[in-house]
């Protein structure tokens, strides 16, 4: 299961308007591959997942989901947003379950198991606490069993503590089920602590595409994964100082 | 010391105090009445109201009037809320329908149904199409405002997240487009049941030969005060009833809420 490509991006671009957001975007995902965005706030990290999502259409180039080109929703992935969007007027049970036909209170009932949120099957969504939402919807996103899971930072608005018991999680379940990630943080230490790969968007391009050979569970204090996090930060910190010098020189 | 506790719990019941005030003005519409500082040509006692109401209850005539203004008041809430509900929906989802009809139904919203009053005499005579017709026309708009207003105004991002989840056509309308809308829709019908009832008192007045309304109107000519007034505690005992079903209703669909948890 794990040879060949999940999907594939080609001379993917994406234009709003007089806008180029995306300009020429090559990449392929691997089966089962764990992989991360980051980028500036506005370099179009969401947009390069809408895009995969099937939400929006690429201006220019395809993408490839299984070999095949994508039109219309992508019915392969399922996408887990910032805030959650769990649907107040269902129960938590019932927004696992949204969308799902036949037996799904039985594998609703198992994915909520899986996230710790079992006994919490019948209560409204207004009860639960930010991180506890984030379960829902992450249990929400696995449980018709995607090939692909496409996080757009799903931790953002959570507390230090809740954010590693969550990366734990999210890991957790990807070893079991054996989905492609791709996820989109803000938070370098959480791209390499999660990912076999982290991407690094600037300008509508990938100007870097770093393997992460570390063993998992990762440590956050090893040596290697404070040197390889220094390491992207700066380069994603860098482009000021690039930018400014190639407006200096011209 | 459980009496005490007992009458504070009471007390602390919110539903109790909620009928302290209405209970106070009873008590006090009676002594004046009693004590003779109310004249009967003013205001007749409560008590003497109260045997109106069940000399005409009796005779058969008070059940018979309440349940035809009642069915009126009914049939015209049921065909104006339902055009005014489907009208709201079509106009909320579809941008086409929006353009077409937005403005000039916003036009026709302008026009106080009552000053149609005339017009409808003129059409319908004093036949029950006419009370149908204008509470139907009165209740219309409230619903019809809240109803588009509530779908227009669903999250968007709701909307996005329950594509993903692979809901489309009528599984993304009953499944989120509804209950995101229905809060603002039960606004709407709350409104509408007070518009509703004033309307029917309106309409009956003016014009019927049967009814609440036409009970009052035809006590008015045998100068009986106390029919007089019983009418008018009549409506305001169905109003307050149509209320209570409506909030009901509103924490039953609510239920997921937080301003109702
Ligand atoms: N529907 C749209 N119409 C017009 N412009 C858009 C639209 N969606 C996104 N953009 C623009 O595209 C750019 C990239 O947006 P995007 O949401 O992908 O950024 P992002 O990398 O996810 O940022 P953040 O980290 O703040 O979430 C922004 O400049 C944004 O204004
Ligand atoms: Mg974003």
């Amino acid at each position: 299961m794990k040879d060949g490509n999940s999907f594939e991006l080609q001379e993917v671009a994406k234009s709003f308007g007089e806008h180029d957001v995306l300009k020429g975007v090559d990449l392929s995902f691997k089966k089962g591959e764990f992989v991360a965005v980051v980028g500036k706030s506005g370099c179009g990290k969401s947009t390069l997942l809408r895009l995969v999502a099937g939400l929006d259409k690429p201006t220019g180039g395809k993408v490839f989901v299984n070999g095949k080109p994508l039109n219309g929703l992508n019915k392969s992935s399922r996408m887990m947003f910032q805030d959650g969007r769990l649907f107040p007027w269902k129960k938590i049970l019932q927004n696992v379950g949204v969308g799902l036909n036949g037996n799904w209170k039985h594998e609703a009932m198992e994915l909520l198991e899986q996230v710790g949120l079992a006994d919490r099957a019948h209560e409204w969504p207004s009860v639960l606490s930010g991180g506890q939402k984030q379960r829902v919807a992450l249990a929400r996103a696995l449980v018709n069993q995607p090939d692909i899971l496409l996080l757009d930072e799903p931790l953002g608005a959570l507390d230090a503590l809740t954010r590693v018991e969550m990366q734990r999680l999210i890991e957790e379940l990807w070893r079991k089920r054996d989905f492609t990630a791709l996820l989109v943080t803000h938070d370098v230490e959480e791209a390499v602590t999660l990912a076999d790969r982290v991407l690094l968007i600037e300008e509508g391009k990938v100007v870097m595409n770093k393997e992460i050979n570390l063993p998992r569970p990762r440590q956050k204090d090893h040596l290697q994964f404070v040197s390889i996090t220094s390491q992207i930060l700066n380069r994603v910190m860098q482009v000021d100082v690039v930018m400014e010098n190639m407006a200096i020189n011209g | 010391m459980k009496m005490q506790e007992k009458l504070n719990k009471k007390l602390n019941n919110s539903y109790f105090i909620s009928w302290l005030v209405p209970l106070i003005l009873l008590v006090t519409w009676q002594m004046l009445s009693l004590w003779g500082v109310l004249s009967e040509r003013i205001l007749p006692a409560p008590t003497e109201v109260l045997q109106a109401g069940a000399a005409l209850l009796e005779t058969g005539d008070l059940a018979e009037y309440i349940g035809i203004s009642a069915k009126r008041a009914f049939i015209g809430f049921l065909i104006g809320g339902i055009i005014g509900f489907v009208l709201g929906l079509l106009n909320g989802i579809s941008n086409i329908a929006e353009t077409l009809f937005d403005t000039s139904l916003q036009m026709l919203r302008n026009i106080p149904h009552l000053a149609l009053i005339p017009l409808v005499i003129l059409w319908f005579g004093i036949e029950e199409e006419a009370k149908i017709f204008l509470v139907a026309l009165g209740v219309l708009f409230p619903i019809y405002l809240n109803t588009f207003h509530g779908v227009k105004s669903v999250d968007k991002d709701l909307i996005e997240a329950a594509r993903v989840y692979g809901l489309h056509g009528f599984s993304l309308f009953w499944n989120v487009i509804l209950p995101a809308a229905l809060p603002s829709i039960l606004v709407g019908i709350r409104f509408s049941l007070g518009i509703m009832w004033v309307t029917l008192i309106v309409a009956e007045t003016i014009s019927a030969n049967s009814g609440i309304g036409y009970m009052a109107m035809n006590a008015r000519e045998f100068m009986r005060m106390d029919v007089v007034v019983l009418s008018i505690l009549l409506y305001a005992l169905l109003g307050k009833i149509s209320d209570v079903f409506a909030k009901i209703v509103e924490k039953r669909c609510l239920k997921w809420h937080p301003s109702y948890q």
